[in-house]
């Protein structure tokens, strides 16, 4: 009861961003603001720019904002390296989880594991705990333990990489996941266990943000808010009843939503 | 690019070894003719025969022009600026470690090469050498007591002349090439190494050698000879302080197996590499060859090379014997105006004779790295095979990496495999890494660990540790 007020700092907050990539402007104000157990939906055209706020929010260095803030827990992450924001607990499921040979994927877990560890002042986990860690949460996304010994995302069939991306949001327990297409490219099956996986790390001190084309996955995960974007701007924002308009009428549906705006 | 700078400041890591040592030496004036080869084997106490060839290796150096094939580029250099023998001054016999200068038991010991018998690493035997000489030899008598000889190439003159009359330049013949030539007239000292027959040497062996004054060439010698069905593993490290000048390093390494035997030849080789305007460093020259002499022998050379201004250097084997084994596995790294121009050759003379070539390359700053091979099946290499893999990795947009892979046939019943790969370490490895927690530095020195592995894990062990620590501390900068 008393922490109510402390509830009411959003995890994240976005305010009028902008940004451009090589003199490109991508973003052109973006506003959204992520409450602690709250699921946001985003959703929107190819190229409207979902994946480049995904990844400004995390980091990745070929953005420059040009103007508005992105906060993480009411504090100014836009000067913080993309490992500290990692640490700090903002977590980015990847639409294309890149191939990186020759890095065994336990190693990579384990080290990623015990930064976020070191970061929340908790003991490092040496090989052994570290491994009856990861054999628990391989189940959540039922993935076998050979994986493990694998190069990082090698030779990974595409539903593979996308459970490899949900076993590192299960290892690192994020305050914010924002998860880039995690629905694409999967099969049924493979879709209800990466839904149910997400569902069983996230509690109501964490906030989600599906990016997603698709209402099979908000079937499965069903959003508080959803949000369409266009040509760089949230457009309109509703409930989860909007997604299913949207599934009804196509995305033209809102292209007279910027046209008042 | 944010990250390109940052590519940049990390692989920029100031050199660690860079000290001078304050010892007086005795140093021969610069200069090179028959005198001062003369003066050098005298001051070794050489006899007659060993004085011969240096001169008939003098002779033909001076007939002969100096290599231009590879791809590197360097300002000539000067042979009558050059020192040729530079010593530290000690007693004239030293016969234990207490006898040996406390400051150059200093110097080795920050190298993390502690000599002194409290303090010696338990289960390597090291011979130190100090520019020109070697200054000591530790665990001498515990090997003595299985036939091992471990011991300066100058001492071994003297207590096993036989050996050295038999085996001195029967694989590298002093006018092999340019530098061996050099090296073969006024070479100054260097580790020798006698297993006897059917003695598996029961630690590993390790030369240090380290380069101490600006002006002086170092030009060591070694030979390695293992009787039948024995083994040994030899390692090999090298440092030198930062002068802005270019010293040369020539050295000739030889190996003889004869049946059944094993030589395991591992390096890591950290000389002076420059500054990031390639101002100074070492030119590092070195023939290093091996001869499978007898049947079912095996050599294996092991190298990582992360320092000198220029590196050229081919570690051989020449398969003779019958089912006999060659291996080459390599890590080269360049940085900033670094030139490597490395490879192997591996001439296969003997039927059934196998070699494996793996060569892993890292190219960054705007360095040039280059693999350079030659693999011959001789006309009676009946039933032999060679693989062949070289892969490279960029870091950054201005390195280069070349690779030059020679195949000469004579046997149509012989099998050569060749495969070839560049890399480069991509902007978004590097912020997939880092958005899982993981810092830059560590996220560049996992990928290219990982892209080593091959390479290390023929290591031996503890030498796998320093060669993934000195990559980490060569590519480990000042970042965030």
């Amino acid at each position: 009861m008393q922490s109510k007020t402390k509830d009411l700092v959003p995890i994240l907050e976005v305010n009028n961003l902008f940004a451009s990539t090589e003199n490109l402007p991508i973003l052109k104000g973006v506003t959204i603001s992520v409450n602690p157990g709250e699921i946001h939906a985003i959703m929107g055209r190819n190229g409207c720019g979902k994946s480049t706020l995904s990844k400004i929010i995390a980091g990745h260095p070929s953005y420059t904002i040009t103007k508005g803030e992105i906060k993480f827990t009411g504090r100014d992450i836009r000067s913080l390296e993309p490992e500290v924001r990692a640490q700090s607990g903002i977590f980015l499921g990847f639409q294309y989880p890149i191939e990186i040979p020759g890095v065994s994927n336990l190693e990579f877990l384990r080290v990623a594991t015990n930064a976020r560890r070191k970061f929340l002042k908790k003991e490092e986990l040496d090989t052994f705990d570290f491994e009856d860690l990861v054999k628990e949460k391989l189940d959540l996304v039922k993935m076998d333990s050979a994986f493990l010994s694998r190069s990082i995302n090698q030779g990974f069939s595409g539903g593979e990489k996308k459970r490899n991306e949900i076993l590192q949001m299960a290892l690192l327990e994020p305050k914010i996941a924002i998860l880039d297409e995690t629905d694409s490219g999967l099969d049924i099956d493979a879709l209800r266990i990466v839904a149910s996986g997400i569902k069983k790390i996230s509690n109501e001190e964490t906030g989600i943000i599906l990016i997603t084309h698709y209402q099979r996955l908000l079937d499965e995960i069903k959003p508080d808010y959803v949000h369409v974007m266009s040509e760089g701007q949230i457009i309109k924002t509703g409930e989860s009843d909007l997604a299913l308009e949207l599934e009804k009428h196509g995305y033209e549906w809102t292209d007279n939503c910027s046209k008042q705006l | 690019m944010v990250s390109e700078n940052l590519v940049k400041d990390v692989v920029t890591e100031p050199y660690k070894y860079g000290f001078i040592t304050d010892i007086e030496t005795e140093k021969i004036s610069k200069g090179l003719n028959e005198d001062t080869i003369r003066l050098i084997s005298a001051k070794k106490e050489e006899p007659q025969y060993l004085l011969d060839f240096r001169l008939n290796a003098f002779r033909k150096w001076q007939k002969m022009k100096e290599p231009n094939w590879a791809d590197l580029g360097y300002k000539e250099i000067d042979y009558q600026d050059i020192i040729y023998y530079s010593a530290p001054k000690q007693k004239e016999k030293i016969s234990s470690l207490d006898e040996v200068d406390p400051k150059l038991l200093e110097t080795f010991d920050k190298l993390g090469i502690p000599l002194t018998e409290q303090k010696k690493l338990t289960n390597v035997a090291v011979d130190a050498v100090f520019d020109s000489v070697s200054i000591a030899t530790t665990f001498r008598k515990e090997l003595a007591e299985q036939g091992v000889i471990f011991c300066s190439i100058s001492e071994a003159v003297k207590d096993y002349s036989d050996l050295i009359e038999k085996y001195l330049g029967s694989v590298v013949p002093a006018n092999d090439n340019y530098f061996a030539a050099l090296n073969s007239a006024v070479f100054s000292d260097g580790s020798f190494v006698y297993i006897p027959k059917g003695v598996q040497c029961p630690m590993d062996l390790s030369s240090y050698f380290r380069i101490n004054s600006g002006d002086s060439g170092q030009f060591e010698r070694t030979l390695i000879i293992a009787e039948e069905s024995s083994s040994v593993s030899y390692l090999e490290g090298c440092t030198a302080p930062m002068f802005d000048t270019n010293t040369l390093h020539a050295a000739v390494v030889e190996l003889v197996a004869l049946d059944n035997a094993t030589i395991k030849y591992s390096t890591v080789q950290n000389w002076y590499a420059g500054n990031e305007e390639g101002v100074g460093g070492i030119f590092n020259f070195v023939t290093k060859r091996g001869k499978c002499l007898g049947k079912r022998s095996k050599i294996s050379w092991s190298q990582v090379e992360t320092g000198s201004a220029i590196t050229w250097k081919y570690p051989s084997c020449l398969l003779l014997g019958e089912e006999s084994v060659g291996e080459f596995y390599s890590v080269a790294l360049t940085n900033n105006l670094q030139q490597a121009d490395t490879g192997t050759k591996m001439i296969h003379i003997g039927p059934k004779t196998k070699s494996t070539i793996v060569s892993k390359g890292i190219s960054a700053g705007k360095s040039v790295n280059s693999y350079r091979g030659l693999v011959k099946m001789s006309s009676k290499a009946i039933g032999s095979r060679n693989y062949s893999q070289c892969d490279s990795m960029l870091i950054g947009d201005q390195a280069a990496a070349n690779t030059f892979p020679y195949i000469q046939s004579q046997q149509p019943n012989s099998e050569i495999e060749h495969e070839a790969s560049t890399c480069r370490i991509s902007e978004d490895q590097l912020f997939y890494l880092q958005s899982r927690g993981i810092e830059f530095e560590e996220a560049i020195s996992m990928m290219v660990s990982g892209f080593c592995r091959d390479v290390f894990n023929q290591l031996p062990m503890e030498f796998a540790a320093e060669a993934d620590k000195l990559l980490a501390l060569k590519l480990e900068g000042s970042v965030g």
